[in-house]
């Protein structure tokens, strides 16, 4: 069944009255099972479920030494286009903010791709705000075609394409799609997107499964943490990872979990998720979904994301400039606040030093594709 | 006694097989496999960069041992098979242990796409070492498709629960001519002393070291515990039977005809 179809059978479903039902003993069984159902899950976001951080954390902490080891995958993000045609209320480059734009040109990528390559890493996300008129799929396929030269496994980060267009992303080279679908709740979506062509909820929520039919390799997928109550969100972006597991075994799936830090003067964030919060999402995460990469971002501190890097984590962004042309040129207009700006060398050093292992190097397109 | 374990012709001295992969840092590899004594090694192929071989995980490989790079990250068997021709490429040798993953959550083998990697590879003049669900159909087929062992495994990659497939582990061990080895779920040293008094052939793991708060010791503590449950397969079956003489026998009413 189609996930917006599946999603909608979950509308009539009281999640806080299922929360509010918990007790501690629900936490305790959960906590000494082997598999974890869909609806275990949001127990262990349930306020019962507070008393039992620490055995969560040791639980999850576990789970990923034996599932990942002491290994944290590193990639760097690209921005190459903030053209956007888009409103969201909580991003800088949305088209209501006077701001300068800026769109790499081919020779402006390679330089930062040079830039990106010479610090040794190997992954590169790119990314792009959604203007189809300017970062076209043409000049986005051309941008993966020059960025071959320089790393081993592309990612992209832009707006929604249909399944054809990912079937040319992939035959180019890219192996790997994050998309958020930012808000899962359909009313809040419409009013934080209205106008542009985001506004259409259910092709950027099934944009995950186009891209699966068209053999993408890894996929990444997550919910922008502060939009709306964040146990109603996890719930269904795990619900959405499920969905991506039956229906698409093969991919390797990761979650993203964004607490956002909007640089935009009017925009409050409606529903902050405090660090308690933040750890018990990331340890529900990590018990419910043990094979599932987990990444976050350089929206958490230094000190936080050192914190939190045993419960869970498996990779992480370094080395990032959210302005386009960051990297090597002047930065213009930064779409997010970054609270941890280490460099890719001090990341490695301090990675090693919290006894993990950094790596640059894990997938290589030209494994899977002839070129 | 030379008690060599061979593969493809090739004796090896060593029953434990270790990976390289989810260390904390790659520069303890090489101590790690000094303390394990092992002859083979696995690597992911992923892990090698193809195009700056090296700068990779294989300089901390020390010389003189047997490189078994896996597929993994192969989702069926043509890409399996492509995998495998790249490694070749990479300088990596003939040895492939074929890893075909088509479920992420689980981690769990796909038994029909491995063997046809396995019939196309063996073709192809490679060593197949093959990782699969312990099913006693496939493992026979892929005896004819001419792999050099198969190799099981006890209990989902990861999970360390020790020999969860033991009825059909024995039964493999039972039946298949060729070396059976343990591969994944083996999560302590007493795992592994079970599996090879049961008269598997060998163990490949790696979390279950990688993982250890002190690796190099407990490299150290699966070798002994391999040899340990490997002096008590081949002691074990020869001593019982002489010793078998029951006191009150069940069939001493038989006459001589
Ligand atoms: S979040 Fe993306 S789509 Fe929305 S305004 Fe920003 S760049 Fe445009």
């Amino acid at each position: 069944m189609e996930f917006y179809r599946k999603l909608q059978e979950f509308k009539s479903f009281n999640l806080q009255s299922y929360l509010d039902s918990i007790a501690p003993h629900h936490i305790e069984a959960i906590l000494a099972k082997d598999n974890v159902t869909e609806l275990d899950f949001p127990a262990l976001l349930s306020d019962a479920a507070l008393e039992y951080l620490e055995p969560m954390a040791q639980r999850a902490a576990t789970i990923t030494r034996k599932q990942f080891g002491n290994v944290i995958f590193l990639f760097t993000p690209l921005y190459i286009s903030n053209y956007c045609e888009n409103t969201c209320r909580y991003c800088s480059f949305a088209c209501t903010h006077n701001i300068e734009r800026r769109h790499l040109s081919p020779r402006e990528i390679r330089e930062e791709a040079q830039k990106i390559g010479d610090t040794g890493m190997r992954h590169i996300l790119l990314l792009t705000g959604e203007s189809s008129k300017k970062a076209t799929l043409e000049y986005i396929t051309d941008a993966v075609a020059l960025c071959r030269d320089y790393f081993s496994s592309i990612g992209i980060e832009i707006y929604p394409l249909t399944e054809e267009g990912y079937g040319r992303c992939v035959a180019e080279g890219v192996d790997s799609l994050t998309i958020y679908q930012e808000v899962y709740d359909e009313t809040i979506y419409h009013e934080l997107h209205r106008g542009g062509p985001k506004d259409n909820y259910r092709f950027r929520l099934e944009a995950p499964d186009r891209a699966c039919r068209q053999n993408v390799h890894s996929l990444t997928i997550g919910a922008l943490l502060g939009l709306h109550d964040f146990r109603k969100e996890a719930f269904a972006l795990a619900l959405h990872l499920r969905h991506i597991q039956n229906t698409w075994p093969a991919t390797e799936v990761s979650v993203s979990l964004p607490r956002i830090r909007p640089l935009v003067q009017d925009f409050a964030l409606p529903d902050p998720v405090s660090d308690k919060r933040f750890v018990q999402l990331l340890t529900a995460f990590r018990i419910a979904f043990p094979s599932v990469g987990i990444t976050i971002s350089t929206r958490e501190s230094k000190e936080f994301r050192n914190n939190i890097l045993p419960l869970g984590v498996t990779r992480m962004s370094a080395g990032v400039s959210t302005a386009v042309g960051g990297h090597s040129q002047a930065p213009s207009t930064t779409q997010f606040e970054i609270a941890d700006s280490r460099s890719l060398e001090e990341m490695k050093r301090d990675l090693l030093r919290a006894g993990f292992q950094p790596v640059t190097y894990d997938w290589n397109s030209r494994l899977l594709i002839n070129s | 006694m030379n008690d060599d374990l061979i593969i493809a012709g090739k004796p090896i001295r060593s029953r434990l097989i270790t990976g390289s992969g989810k260390y904390r840092d790659d520069r303890i590899i090489k101590e790690v496999l000094e303390a394990a004594e092992c002859d083979i090694i696995t690597i992911a192929l992923r892990r090698i960069d193809l195009d700056r071989p090296d700068d990779s995980i294989l300089n901390h490989i020390p010389e003189g041992k047997i490189l078994l790079p896996n597929t993994s990250g192969a989702r069926n068997a043509d890409e399996a098979v492509r995998i495998a021709r790249l490694a070749r490429a990479a300088g990596c040798g003939d040895w492939i242990k074929i890893e075909v993953i088509n479920d992420q959550k689980y981690l769990l083998p796909d038994n029909q796409e491995t063997l046809k990697a396995t019939e196309e590879l063996v073709k192809d003049g490679f060593v197949v070492l093959p990782y699969m669900s312990p099913e006693l159909a496939t493992a026979r087929r892929l005896v004819d498709a001419g792999a050099a062992a198969v190799m099981p495994f006890g209990a989902p990659i990861g999970t360390n629960k020790g020999l969860r497939t033991l009825d059909l582990i024995e039964i493999l061990v039972e039946e298949i001519s060729i070396p059976v080895i343990v591969d994944a779920g083996i999560g302590r040293p007493s795992h592994a002393a079970q599996a090879m008094e049961l008269g598997v052939d060998a163990i490949l793991l790696n979390t279950a070291i990688a993982s250890s708060k002190d690796p190099v010791a407990m490299a150290q503590a699966f070798k002994m515990a391999i040899r340990a449950g490997r002096y008590a397969y081949l002691a074990g079956p020869g001593a019982q039977s002489h010793n078998a003489r029951p006191s009150s026998p069940m069939t001493g009413f038989l006459r001589d005809e």
